[in-house]
């Protein structure tokens, strides 16, 4: 039986460390189903759960799958699936079910090109604001972008801290293109890894209110069957989880949900910024392309460009602040994203015509080269 | 009741007897616990619930047997019946 | 107004202490079943002896799943159709849990279709109780998988062209552990068939038929006390019938009863012994 924690140098795929730093984070039930270039996540856990007393069930659709997810979530235990395009685009009513209902579970979209059935083994990043607009309705969501094998290993850890701490879903947008690379990947001790769980209720049980937010916005909660007669419910609902059919209702429950995460930007935004200091133009990019624009940026520093990147880890919340402080003072900004044009909207929107605002996309397939990007600076300039 | 032979312990034997309780606001009026009572124990009454519903009353005082059919039948938990004391 | 009987004495409803009270009276129409379905699924369960800490109901969209809201345990009230995998989830994350699926023929049977046949296969042990009153009365009595031939809603107003399911078939055919088909007039031999549908281990699956006055009956000429009246006769009761035999056919009797019961290895089962024994 091996541990929970593999601690020790391995070369593992982006999909293996990502089941790894899921079952460092504690997770124990991965509600599953096959889809390319998921499938290897899944696989890995059906054999790695039962070491650490866990359970993996394959689900008839994508849809179950989530549903699962969430079910074992209120019964106490981290949960997680992972799926690619299609099958996202079948999760995304149940996302808003794990929104209103507050429920902690990570969901992995390794993407693909698509958009329907698309280029099932080549990588894109065409999902991304349908990862943060996806389901029906206003809704906060936190969505991470891993660069790397060792990357994914720690941010999986980070999504299903993230998700516990404010009882959100939380999706990590991955792509096909780090899903199947194999690099090396050093996993800790599992000593030093911190791992968070969901606030539980203090007081009396019959005083519990599981849509109540405590001091840093977020209620705490109780899982099924442990004596505080929860009732969950995707209906619009009061405090107490109990569906209320008025417009008071909903502006509350809104106004919780959107300040539970509002109100906590500076723990769940993470950029990366290389360069930032004396840069004149900034490439911004995220995931896979990151690759992209850190041999960008430096190749443009040797030809004389004063190139930065920053780099999105968490690219919702989107860090309107920090875009709009660059387009302040930067010549241009030159967005690198595997799609046509999807953060880069973010971005246009932040800079506010501050600035000159570039997109370097592609349609899908292929991982874009640093030309490309060199070419977009030098043209700023 | 009619028997042709009387038995043995007909002198012994109690038919139990039941006490009505209803929640007149919860009911709705939908006459289930009046028209299926074997006794026809109820009837609606003239009044009504703060929702505009009839609801039942005892009509047969003396009647009920307590074999609680109103009280499983009823769709809105309004009415249940418990033992009569001696 | 009312019985000298009730205004001298506390009025408890003897299955209060399993209802939210506070959320009372409920939304369901004058004469709809589903109050009773839920009244003699509470009292199975208070029969049944089981810690109401670790039961749990679960239910979808639609009459039927507002149940899961007036229920005093820890209830979930999901997406339409998905109550069975997320009952599953909940289920495999704690095996304690003691999960029932109160839901209607629409959320189970249509979108949800699916979703019960697999949960069925793998014998997950919870405990499936759909309330069938032939159409999706929530939104207001359109056509559903169980709704007659020929009979009229409002997206069939000529009458209804398809055959629907026969439940109790689909559910033997899925493997399903307990099978059993009651109305909700049967309040006792329904109160009798949850208890064992829910010590039964493995997937138990109960179907309630009930009265649907506002819309499916109004539609088909149907007072509730018809609804009733076929109820009580023409249904003929034949326990461990074949399920193959009970299509509802209304110039025929509606067969009811408990028609599987049998034991096989739930999903935990299986996987523990191949799993944990590596």
């Amino acid at each position: 039986m091996k541990p929970a924690v593999l601690t020790g140098e391995h070369f593992l795929t982006g999909d293996v460390a990502c089941a790894e730093g899921a079952l460092a984070a504690g997770c124990r039930f991965f509600g599953g189903y096959p889809i390319t270039p998921a499938t290897e996540i899944a696989e890995h856990l059906s054999e790695r759960l039962p070491d650490v007393d866990g359970i993996y069930i394959q689900m008839e659709d994508e849809i179950a799958a989530l549903a699962s997810v969430i079910g074992a979530s209120w019964g106490g235990v981290k949960s997680m699936t992972a799926t690619s395009g299609p099958g996202f685009s079948l999760m995304v009513e149940n996302i808003g079910l794990g929104i209103i209902t507050e429920t902690p579970c990570v969901i992995v979209n390794v993407q693909r090109v698509g958009p329907s059935t698309g280029l099932p083994t080549q990588g894109a990043q065409g999902d991304m604001m349908q990862a943060r607009w996806g389901s029906h309705g206003d809704y906060e969501i936190i969505a991470l972008a891993p660069a790397s094998p060792q990357e994914i290993f720690y941010q999986t850890i980070m999504a299903f801290n993230l998700s516990e701490t404010y009882r959100t879903p939380v999706l990590i947008m991955t792509d096909e293109i780090i899903g199947h690379m194999s690099e090396k990947v050093i996993i800790p001790d599992a000593k030093t890894i911190k791992t968070l769980s969901r606030p539980k209720p203090k007081g009396k049980k019959n005083r519990f209110r599981l849509y109540e937010p405590g001091r840093n916005g977020v209620a705490p909660m109780a899982a099924a069957g442990e004596g505080y007669n929860i009732h969950v419910t995707g209906l619009t609902h009061d405090e107490k989880g109990y569906p209320v059919m008025t417009v008071e209702a909903q502006e509350n429950m809104q106004k919780n949900l959107s300040e539970k995460i509002q109100k906590n930007l500076d723990d769940i935004i993470h950029t990366e910024s290389y360069l930032l200091d004396d840069a004149e133009v900034v490439v911004i990019s995220y995931g896979v392309s990151s690759r992209t624009s850190f041999s960008a940026v430096d190749e443009a520093r040797k030809l004389g460009i004063k190139a930065g990147f920053l780099r999105l880890i968490t690219v919702w919340p989107f860090c309107e602040n920090k875009i709009k402080s660059l387009a302040k003072r930067m010549k241009g900004l030159v967005t690198v994203e595997i799609n046509q044009g999807q953060i880069h909207r973010e971005v246009e929107r932040c800079a506010k015509g501050m600035t000159k605002t570039v997109l370097v996309g592609h349609a899908g397939g292929t991982i874009i080269p640093p030309e490309r990007v060199i070419g977009a600076l030098k043209g700023l300039l | 009741m009619d028997f042709w032979r009387v038995p043995l312990d007909a002198e012994e034997v109690v038919t139990t007897k039941g006490i009505i309780c209803i929640l007149e606001e919860r009911c709705k009026g939908c006459g289930y616990c009046i028209e299926l009572c074997p006794r026809d124990f109820l009837e609606f009454s003239s009044g009504f619930n703060k929702k505009g519903y009839h609801p039942p009353v005892v009509k047969n005082m003396g009647s009920c047997v307590n074999c609680h059919y109103c009280e499983i039948i009823c769709p809105e938990f309004a009415i249940y019946s418990i033992e009569a004391p001696e | 107004m009312g019985s000298k009987e009730n205004r001298s004495r506390q009025i408890v409803h003897p299955l209060d202490h399993m209802l939210r009270t506070d959320r009372l009276p409920h939304i369901w129409c004058q004469g709809c079943g589903i109050g009773t379905v839920l009244s003699s699924c509470l009292t199975a369960i208070k029969a049944s002896g089981l810690d109401f800490k670790n039961v749990v109901m679960v239910s979808g969209i639609g009459c039927s799943g507002r149940a899961a809201g007036y229920v005093n345990f820890d209830s979930f009230h999901t997406t339409h159709g998905r109550a069975i995998p997320f009952a599953t989830g909940l289920k495999l994350s704690n095996d304690n849990l003691n999960v029932i699926v109160f839901s209607g023929d629409g959320d189970l049977f249509a979108i949800g279709g699916n979703h019960f046949i697999h949960a069925a296969r793998r014998n997950i042990d919870i405990t499936v109780i759909c309330v069938n009153n032939f159409n999706y009365g929530m939104t207001g009595g359109q056509a559903a998988a169980t709704t007659p031939y020929m009979a009229k809603s409002t997206t069939t107003p000529y009458g209804n062209p398809e055959t629907p399911f026969n439940l109790p078939l689909i559910a033997f055919a899925a493997r399903a552990a307990y099978v059993a088909r009651w109305t909700m007039l049967h309040t006792r031999e329904l109160t009798d068939s949850i208890k064992e549908a829910i010590a039964k281990k493995g997937f138990s699956f109960v179907e309630v038929l009930s009265p649907c006055p506002v819309n499916y009956g109004r539609r088909n000429k149907e007072k509730p006390f018809d609804t009733l009246k076929i109820y009580r006769e023409n249904t003929i009761i034949k326990n461990e019938a074949n399920p193959a035999d009970v299509d509802i056919d209304y110039h025929d009797n509606i067969v009811l009863g408990n028609f599987v019961d049998t034991d096989r290895p739930s999903f935990m089962d299986n996987y523990k012994a191949i799993y944990n024994s590596e």
